[in-house]
């Protein structure tokens, strides 16, 4: 209970009550200068520090990737812009909820949906990742007209990668396709991060990816004032990036449209090489793919039928996959003779259509022989008889020893990523390739198989035409290469990829001159004969028929088995006979007879390639077999043979393998 | 003196008999800084400053002519008014981000809560006058009850700053009226405790599945972001990072005029309303600030001795409490975009953008002057 006062009292009480509520004023407004003095005073750096970084962001300019073109400068990888829908999730609530809403305003389908969650997955949260892209220009209005109801989306202008030619070449070309976890661990080992910042995309194959550095670029900065939506709203200092170079191939990609084409739906592979330079002139592994399926991240789905397509699609044949190179190595067997003198070019031998080794009969394929056989004769009717001989007489370290400056059995270098070395067997080969001491040692049969381009030994078809190339240009052998010229889009300097010439392989010019002309009578006389019959030109070929003798690792598909069992059919040519501008092996998996399969293919590349004759349609099966001198009875029936290679499996780079019997 | 006549002088001194002029000078100059700060913080919103700021000093200058006893006989019915339109915005009010204040009549849209800042220190100043010479224990619990069922009604809006300044104002006319200190002490004591208690937990009781008896989910985050801003750096914590960075960065002569990079970047959230003062201290760094807070103080002295020469209880009181309450916007406003209070919603008073505020502020100053000048015509 308050007691009566004076209104003096009163007031004077009222009086105290304001100065005690001055005081208190005066602490709080104390206590206000207090903070102020410790934020803008003591923290001053601090929050200067915090303000400029707030402010001032560093945006990467990706540079333009190069373009890609072949020699006569059709493009084959080119960019082009185009609106992306993008999200960064860290800006957004409820990500399904968005996307159910922009799936109203433009098409979004499961696909778009599920490759969204793989790049979700690998992306980091602040980073924008594409919905959907190449919008359309209405999408793109629609989009924005609505843009204030989905926070943290945005369209963006990007450059795309287009692979114009799709599936043509697409082994050489290759793909590019997001940075992934390991591009990034390895852009960070090589030191290269600044330059891929802000970067998405990097060469995953051909030569997208053995030439992403000249592809690539410089990337540039910009700095940039921004608001607190991380909007730049004004530029302070940009330094320019520089745009990638630009390549031009060596490749024809007409000639390779008119190899792809001869192919029809058959698999297998086809290297062109000009043999004065070792200039790429057409690589074909085939069934090819679409580069393009890769540039935004490939969906699951069109992964998995790539990928566990029996056709292995992404594997490049013609580099990676190593195939015993049956009768096409004669021509080089019969080289390997005359060097060493085991041989001459008019020595013949009977033919009785066998060759006894080891109590062994190894068979020819022609019953009862071909009589008495010389060196051309040989090469002509692809006689077995001779080759198993003269195999004998060189022996296994003869042989290795001729033919391994040809490139048999080593990676030729080229610039397309991804080659495999093949096998050029030795007997110090087979005790490294082998754990089990009775699988390490080398058998005298074994060399006999060799011979006949049959046992261990596997090349891949570039190696074959690099090996060709060298025969018909003097034995010089060159790093075969694909790009002829680095272009700077910026000042237009063109570099130029100089053939790069390994070695001389030391032959006889009188011995090549009889082989070769040996070769010429093969599509004359001999087995290529059919293939070629009315050519205007001259041309030079050898057939050939590597065994497929494994299934294994193959799953038992019933009307598969035997045609996945039918022999690999072998061509190698150069053309013109006289001063070849074109060296190429041909082959054709289960294709069966060299000249049933792949000659008539080779046949309408060297068409091309000189007459300018296009067909653009599958090649040769309506050839028939006109070989009676190819090797029906490649089997030894001594079983001094072993199959080398697994071609049915090209994907293991044709090096494994088991002995099968001894 | 009174003259008929037409006659310039004379009509211009007429005009201002009701205007204090010491109040009117640091009025002009609080406007004035706001110009300034509006011009940088956000240009667009010159023209209707300009509308806001003659409105408010019209009804400033209406009010000083009032005399405060005609101001005080309109106490009671303004509240009921008031409590009626509170009860009705519950009832129908319209809804806007999660909070129910606004009632629209038609040819407006009003907030009651607003006309309780003024009606509640009126309300509460006519009432003790009514028992001047014996006020006791039961007229501070009726006071209490009067206090307690606006700020409530206030509260379920959810309206936190209004409730908050609506309530300051009640129990400033209470404290001047001479409640005990026994029973304020006690008071004050809980109040300190509660909010120790809660900055001391605050780990425990930010959890997210912890409710809050009696506040909204909003109420809580306000507070919570206040014990960590950091823990959510681009959500609730967000205005109040980017308000002490605007600050700190100021340093101590500013960043300049128009060149406050948080401000003019958009770092800064609301900056035209209640982050007004961060745009200050970054432009115009601690001096900025100083400046300001002299003009506080030197309208806090002028409220307090127009307060304590008031010739009767009531003004006496009024004039204190609102005085008070200019300082309590103020204090909570710089604490709150200083990260020492919770963002609680309270402008900066005369400074920050917002017609309503601009025009219950200045008639508060409008009453002071009211108060000044019945003093004046007592003396005559």
């Amino acid at each position: 209970m308050m007691e009566f006062r004076t209104p003096d009292e009163e007031l004077g009480r009222f009086r105290r009550r304001v100065l005690i509520a001055g005081i208190f004023i005066a602490v709080c407004f104390g206590l206000l200068v207090a903070r102020f003095w410790f934020l803008q005073v003591v923290r001053y750096d601090y929050y200067h520090t915090r303000a400029e970084d707030n402010r001032i962001a560093l945006l990467p300019i990706v540079p333009g990737r190069g373009s890609i073109t072949d020699r006569n400068g059709v493009p084959l990888a080119r960019n082009y812009a185009a609106y992306t829908l993008e999200i960064t999730p860290s800006r957004v609530r409820d990500l399904e909820a968005t996307i159910d809403g922009l799936a109203e305003i433009v098409e979004i389908d499961a696909r778009d949906r599920r490759r969204f969650k793989k790049l979700l997955e690998e992306s980091k949260n602040f980073e924008s990742v594409p919905l959907r892209t190449r919008l359309t220009e209405e999408e793109v209005a629609r989009v924005i007209a609505r843009r204030y109801q989905f926070p943290g989306v945005e369209v963006q202008a990007r450059l795309f990668r287009d692979y114009p030619q799709g599936e043509l070449a697409s082994h050489v070309i290759g793909y590019i396709g997001r940075i992934n976890q390991r591009d990034r661990e390895r852009i960070e080992e090589s030191g290269d991060e600044a330059n891929y910042r802000g970067s998405e995309h990097i060469g995953k194959s051909g030569l997208e990816q053995s030439y992403e550095a000249e592809l690539h670029g410089v990337t540039g900065a910009e700095q940039v004032e921004v608001n607190a939506g991380g909007r730049a709203v004004r530029q302070l200092a940009r330094t320019p990036g520089l745009a990638g170079n630009d390549l031009e191939l060596t490749l024809d990609i007409e000639m390779q449209k008119v190899a792809e084409a001869a192919f029809g739906k058959r698999r297998g592979a086809l290297v062109a090489i000009e043999p004065a330079t070792g200039g790429v002139l057409a690589l074909v592994s085939k069934p090819g793919y679409d580069p393009n399926l890769f540039v935004d991240g490939i969906s699951t789905e069109d992964w998995k039928s790539l990928n566990e397509s029996p056709d292995h699609p992404l594997v490049n044949r013609a580099i990676f996959s190593a195939y015993p190179p049956g009768s096409t190595f004669k021509p080089f067997m019969a080289m390997a003779g005359l060097s060493a003198g085991k041989r001459t070019i008019t020595q013949t031998i009977p033919d009785p259509g066998y060759f006894m080794f080891g109590g062994h009969r190894f068979m020819d394929d022609k019953v009862g022989g071909h009589g008495m056989v010389d060196l051309p004769k040989s090469i002509v009717v692809s006689c077995n008889t001779y080759y198993y001989q003269l195999a004998n007489d060189l022996g296994i370290d003869g042989i290795a020893n001729f033919m391994r400056p040809f490139g048999f059995g080593s990676r030729t270098g080229i610039d397309v990523p991804g080659e495999a070395e093949g096998v050029l067997p030795t007997p110090e080969w087979k005790k490294k390739r082998f754990r089990k001491k009775e699988h390490q040692k080398w058998f005298g049969g074994e060399t006999i198989s060799v011979g006949i381009g049959q046992g261990y030994n596997a090349y891949t078809p570039l190696q074959m035409a690099n090996a060709v190339a060298a025969l018909v240009n003097d034995g010089k052998l060159f790093r075969p290469h694909v790009v002829r010229h680095v272009v700077s889009p910026v000042t237009g300097e063109r570099r130029v990829v100089e053939p790069a010439p390994i070695r001389t392989i030391p032959f006889k010019p009188e011995h090549a001159a009889a082989v070769r002309q040996a070769m010429v009578d093969v599509n004359k006389v001999g087995t290529g004969a059919r293939a070629f019959a009315g050519a205007p030109y001259s041309v030079g070929g050898k057939t050939g028929t590597a065994q497929v003798f494994s299934l294994r690792g193959q799953r038992y598909v019933e009307g598969r088995v035997s045609e996945r069992l039918r022999d690999h059919s072998w061509f190698i040519a150069y053309a013109p006979a006289d001063k070849p501008t074109i060296a190429l092996a041909v082959l054709v998996e289960n294709g069966g007879f060299g000249a049933q399969s792949a000659a008539p293919i080779a046949r309408q590349v060297i068409d091309y390639h000189l007459l300018g004759k296009r067909r653009d349609q599958p090649a040769g099966e309506d050839v028939d077999a006109a070989d009676e001198g190819d090797e029906h009875a490649a089997h030894p029936h001594a079983g001094a043979h072993a199959t080398a290679a697994e071609p049915a499996q090209p994907q293991a780079g044709g090096q494994e393998g088991e002995p099968r019997s001894e | 003196m009174t003259d008929t006549r037409f006659h310039p002088r004379e009509l211009l001194l007429g005009f201002l008999r009701p205007i204090d002029l010491p109040l009117l000078l640091l009025l002009a100059l609080l406007l004035g800084y706001a110009f300034v700060l509006m011009m940088s913080a956000s240009p667009e919103r010159i023209p209707s400053l300009q509308v806001n700021t003659a409105v408010a000093l019209a009804a400033m200058w209406v009010t000083a002519r009032v005399p405060a006893q005609r101001l005080l006989s309109l106490a009671l019915p303004l509240y009921l008014i008031g409590v009626l339109l509170l009860i009705a915005v519950d009832l129908f009010g319209e809804t806007s981000k999660g909070a129910t204040r606004w009632l629209d009549i038609g040819v407006t849209r009003i907030q009651p809560s607003e006309i309780m800042k003024i009606a509640m220190p009126l309300m509460l100043a006519w009432y003790f006058q009514q028992r001047e010479g014996q006020i006791g224990l039961r007229d501070f619990i009726v006071a209490g009850l009067l206090l307690v069922v606006p700020v409530g009604l206030i509260m379920v809006q959810p309206d936190l700053g209004t409730s908050l300044l609506v309530t300051a104002a009640g129990v400033y006319v209470i404290y001047f009226a001479g409640l005990s200190w026994k029973l304020l002490v006690p008071v004050v004591a809980v109040g300190v405790i509660g909010i120790g208690a809660i900055v001391g937990f605050g780990d425990q009781i930010c959890q997210p599945g912890v409710d809050w008896p009696g506040l909204r989910e909003y109420q809580k985050h306000r507070v919570c972001t206040l014990l960590d801003p950091t823990q959510d750096p681009l959500g609730k914590g967000f205005h109040i990072i980017q308000s002490t960075i605007a600050i700190g960065s100021g340093g101590v002569l500013g960043k300049g005029w128009m060149d406050g990079t948080q401000t003019h970047l958009a770092f800064l959230p609301e900056r035209h309303t209640d982050f007004i003062f961060s745009v200050l201290a970054e432009e115009f760094g601690l001096i900025g600030i100083v400046v300001l807070l002299a003009i506080y103080v030197l309208l806090l002295l002028r409220g307090f001795y127009i307060a304590a020469m008031a010739p009767t209880l009531a003004t006496r009181l009024l004039g204190g409490a609102i005085t008070m309450i200019f300082f309590t916007y103020a204090f909570v406003n710089m604490g709150m975009v200083s990260g020492i209070l919770p963002v609680v919603g309270v402008p900066l008073p005369f400074i920050s953008y917002g017609g309503t505020a601009l025009v219950t502020l200045c008639l508060g100053v409008g009453i002071l002057m009211s108060i000044q000048r019945s003093r004046v015509l007592a003396q005559a």
